[in-house]
């Protein structure tokens, strides 16, 4: 179970001080897929970084499991962090390693048997559909196949965790479904807890059980996506389900207020 | 002049010279420039990974005033013109070398003037690796050892390659300046003959070697650096 609490974050920039996050507080619970959702510069890949304290709140805490993770000390940090895996909108992929090799980078960061961990990682690559690539540079695929490779990689230390920032906004719809089913396939199959952020409500819906509304920093709304899709309650809740603008929505204008009342 | 440059007479002696010298003064040229850049990178390299490792949001951070005073040594260095640098390091040749004079003691102040070179080259190479990628570690719990060791310097290494063969180049360049100062090779041919004593066809001959060796350099550099580059 991953427990924000009352999370802020502040960046001390030139231009004074930018509020990133302030005071969220999220619950995710064991195996579930939690969407996080807000427009660009709503906070979320900041939110997501504090869960594996890539980047440190200001103030707040996060216990994943009953642990305070901000109060870990490097080496046991980085000991969870292999727990808690994480995918990226760029892939980020070693690009002067082939693919299998990818997949092994987090075994051999762990100091894991190079032959064992070299099987796990063909396994893996089968898993994610890619088993034919294993010799093949990042450079050699599409992006949908480099973030498959990326989930194999994600996948390889056994986390409990899945984190995945943006993980799909670079790619075209249809890859988008692939990637989207194969994280849901790996959430039944493993139980992996999976965190999503993003930025696109199809990407929400078609996965996440529950869903926060991220919003200037804030969380604006939060619940089960169901819920949350029907009876948007927030302006930025309402500004994400209909995007276009709906003649139900404030974004009609003052006669669709009138009319709407 | 020209008349007497390209007569017959003159051209025998010079080829008498060539075949006896050359030899040896092609060897001299490439052992020197192959030592002294293997020296550089050997000082260098890890420099060139304190620069970007050791900055405030780097993955080693250093204190503000170690890095600020390595970067202060490298400007210094890298600000003395390399003919006044030879004479300047000769306490420290001597005392490393035992004497200032020939083709080793030219190394010392070789390796001093190309250090700071190499570690700039190798900082920029640095540079090229994503921030990204390198949080993409971070997340999966390298320590930063680890990062520079299995994602900086891996994922730079074509740059990094094509980075020595500039350096090589370079102090192939330098190491014919080193002539002055009883460095052997070719360009301590090229002054004794062509400056001392008016060979001029000898400088030439010498010259152009030069040119062929950095030709060999830059091509087989850029081939390696395009055939390690995966991207």
């Amino acid at each position: 179970m991953i427990e924000i609490k009352d999370i802020s974050k502040q960046f001390y920039t030139e231009e004074g001080t930018v509020e990133a996050l302030s005071h969220v507080s999220l619950t995710v619970e064991d195996g579930d897929i939690f969407g996080i959702i807000g427009m660009s510069g709503a906070g979320k890949s900041t939110l997501v970084r504090c869960i594996n304290m890539l980047e440190r709140p200001t103030s707040g805490t996060i216990r994943i499991d009953g642990c305070d993770v901000g109060a870990l000390p490097e080496r046991q940090l980085r000991e969870l962090r292999r727990s808690i895996s994480m995918i990226f909108q760029g892939f980020h992929l070693l690009m002067q390693r082939n693919c299998l090799k990818n997949v092994c980078f987090p075994l051999e960061l762990a100091g894991k048997n190079k032959r064992e961990s070299r099987e796990k990682a063909m396994e893996l690559l089968n898993v994610v559909g890619l088993g034919d690539k294993a010799k093949a540079y990042p450079a050699q695929l599409s992006g949908g196949q480099q973030q498959r490779v990326a989930i194999a990689r994600a996948l390889a230390t056994d986390p409990k965790v899945l984190l995945c920032d943006e993980a799909t906004s670079a790619l075209d719809p249809a890859t988008t479904n692939s990637i989207l089913e194969l994280i849901r396939n790996i959430n039944q199959k493993l139980g992996i807890t999976v965190v999503v952020i993003t930025h696109q409500m199809s990407v929400v819906e078609k996965v996440c059980n529950h869903v926060a509304i991220l919003d200037g920093g804030q969380v604006v709304e939060q619940g089960r996506v169901s819920d949350v899709f029907s009876h948007p309650k927030s302006e930025a809740a309402r500004r994400l389900v209909f995007p276009e603008g709906n003649p139900h929505s404030f974004y009609a204008g003052e006669e669709g207020v009138a009319l709407h009342a | 002049m020209l008349n007497n440059l390209f007569s017959p007479d003159t051209l025998n002696e010079a080829w008498v010279i060539i075949r006896a010298e050359f030899p040896l003064a092609i060897w001299e040229t490439v052992y020197i420039t192959l030592l002294a850049t293997a020296c550089s990178i050997l000082i260098g390299l890890p420099l060139g990974v304190l620069l970007v490792a050791g900055e405030k949001d780097g993955v080693l951070p250093l204190p503000a005033w170690l890095l600020k005073g390595l970067n202060a040594v490298i400007n210094l260095l890298r600000s003395i013109p390399f003919l006044i640098l030879m004479i300047l390091v000769f306490p420290l040749t001597r005392l490393i070398v035992g004497t200032v004079v020939g083709t080793t003691a030219s190394i010392v102040p070789l390796v001093i003037a190309a250090f700071p070179f190499v570690a700039r080259l190798a900082e920029s190479s640095f540079r090229e690796v994503s921030p990204n990628t390198i949080e993409m570690a971070q997340s999966m719990g390298a320590s930063p050892l680890q990062i520079i060791g299995k994602v900086m310097i891996p994922e730079s290494i074509p740059s990094l390659i094509s980075n020595a063969t500039i350096a090589i180049t370079t102090i192939l360049g330098y190491s014919a300046m080193s002539g002055i100062i009883g460095g052997g090779g070719l360009g301590k041919i090229a002054i004794n003959y062509g400056y001392y004593r008016y060979k001029y066809f000898i400088m030439l001959a010498a010259v152009v070697l030069l040119v062929v060796l950095v030709q060999i350099f830059q091509t087989v550099g850029t081939r390696l650096a395009a055939k390690a580059d995966k991207r």
